[in-house]
């Protein structure tokens, strides 16, 4: 297993204060809790955050890991040591619901469930979520597990299926927990629109002391795509089109997620605006639409444009700075 | 444990779907309780005029749990949790809007 540098993932020195550790902390889960942050890997980096945070936090389990000794580096490849834990007292009982689990090797393996720090820990498996319900009152149950899946805009249109690769706790017949990666095929709904949850009843943590297992929510969020934007079950398509195709009011072909159709634009069609396929957004009830917004194009530099232009400036009377005054 | 070979069938709300205050509860596993300061700190909004006749949309049930995880990651109090995720919704918007306005403008 490789060795992780708690200290350096939370951005502090090893002779750093308690509350340091809780300042740093809270500082770096406002920048990468995947709730609110933008950045890249934020779900995962937070995941290391909170692995840190786990020990550090805690003064047993960090004078413990101080033992280690200050000369490890991150990723170094690790053995703990054969009296790993020895001459520690633990406080530290398992909170019911709480499931270590989505951390990394190195964790489980000196702070886990079955390690002498046994079961203080509590995580996110699949993707840090946690219902909070430890806390509210159903302690037996297994933790729900929230995952983001990413899927294409014409996934959510038709429907299929999709390969997700997940990291899981699993205990071991001697008690210790592993955690092991786990892939699962599910079936995308047509439809499904950025944001809905997926509920897969029974994939979260298992229950404790015979409890039912939590679920598997797949959060579902749209690669971007090259063409379309969606909001809700309405989808956004920016249409070039020609000068004389938006004056004269032309039929143009147009891409939508079932395939091209065509539409007829309103003579003197403006730039910026947005006309209205109705129900040709994703699938539902109602279906959404596809809003078209008109981006007007003019044609490349050549001498016949030239000329073209050079008469309409000549016959056709317009100021389009009239409302300027000028 | 599943295997590649089976296709996992999930359960999905209609968007447009509500549901009384006890399924709500009942999904989100939770006492009424929590969610009634929920509704308190304004980061829900039920129909209904009491407790026990309140209902909610299916589409606040990621609310609700991304609430739960803000609060216990980020040790905040319910009041900047419904801030946060108006704020969040907002920033969402402004980011359409941006994406919408560079696709009129590159070329």
């Amino acid at each position: 297993m490789r060795y992780k540098d708690y200290y350096e993932v939370m951005g502090v020195p090893r002779t750093a204060s308690q509350d340091e550790i809780k300042r740093a902390y809270r500082k770096l889960a406002r920048k990468y809790h995947p709730d609110v942050s933008k950045e890249k890997d934020a779900e995962e980096k937070f995941k290391e955050l909170q692995e840190a945070h786990e020990v550090l936090k805690d003064p047993e389990k960090r004078a413990a890991y101080d033992q280690l000794g200050a000369n490890w580096r991150q990723g170094q490849d690790f053995r703990p040591p054969p009296d790993w834990g020895k001459g520690f007292e633990f406080s530290s009982g398992r909170a019911a619901g709480e499931d270590p689990g989505g951390y990394s090797d190195f964790f489980s393996q000196l702070f886990g469930d079955g390690s002498p720090f046994g079961g203080a820990a509590r995580g996110g498996g699949a993707g840090a979520g946690r219902a909070g319900r430890a806390h509210r009152g159903f302690a037996a149950a297994g933790q729900d597990h929230v995952a983001r899946v990413e899927i294409d805009l014409e996934d959510a249109y038709r429907g299929g299926s999709r390969t997700i690769e997940l990291r899981s706790p699993e205990m071991t017949p001697d008690g210790h927990v592993i955690v092991k990666p786990r892939t699962l095929r599910v079936s995308i709904p047509a439809g499904v629109t950025e944001g809905q949850q997926i509920r897969l009843a029974g994939q979260g943590s298992p229950g404790i002391g015979g409890g039912p297992p939590g679920d598997l929510l797949l959060e579902v969020t749209f690669r971007k795509h090259p063409l379309f934007e969606a909001d809700g079950r309405n989808v956004t398509l920016t249409l070039p089109v020609a000068p004389w195709e938006a004056a004269l009011g032309e039929t143009v072909a147009v891409p939508t997620l079932g395939g091209s159709v065509d539409m007829k634009l309103p003579a003197g069609a403006r730039a910026g605006q947005k006309l209205r396929l109705r129900g040709r957004g994703l699938p539902g009830n109602p279906s959404g639409d596809q809003l078209v917004l008109l981006k007007i194009v003019l044609p490349p530099d050549s001498p016949q444009a030239r000329q073209l232009f050079e008469q309409m400036k000549r016959e056709v009377p317009f100021n389009p700075r009239a409302d300027l005054g000028s | 444990m599943s295997t590649i070979d089976q296709i996992l069938e999930g359960e999905m709300f209609d968007e447009s779907a509500w549901l009384e205050i006890g399924e709500f509860c009942a999904y989100l596993r939770v006492d009424r309780t929590w969610v009634i300061e929920l509704v308190d700190a304004g980061v829900l909004e039920p129909r209904g005029p009491t407790p026990d006749t309140w209902s909610f949309p299916a589409r606040a049930l990621p609310r609700a749990r991304a609430t739960a995880r803000l609060v216990d990651d980020l040790g905040v109090n319910l009041a900047a949790v419904a801030l946060i995720l108006d704020l969040i919704e907002e920033r969402r918007r402004l980011e359409r809007k941006l994406e919408e306005l560079e696709r009129l403008l590159e070329r």
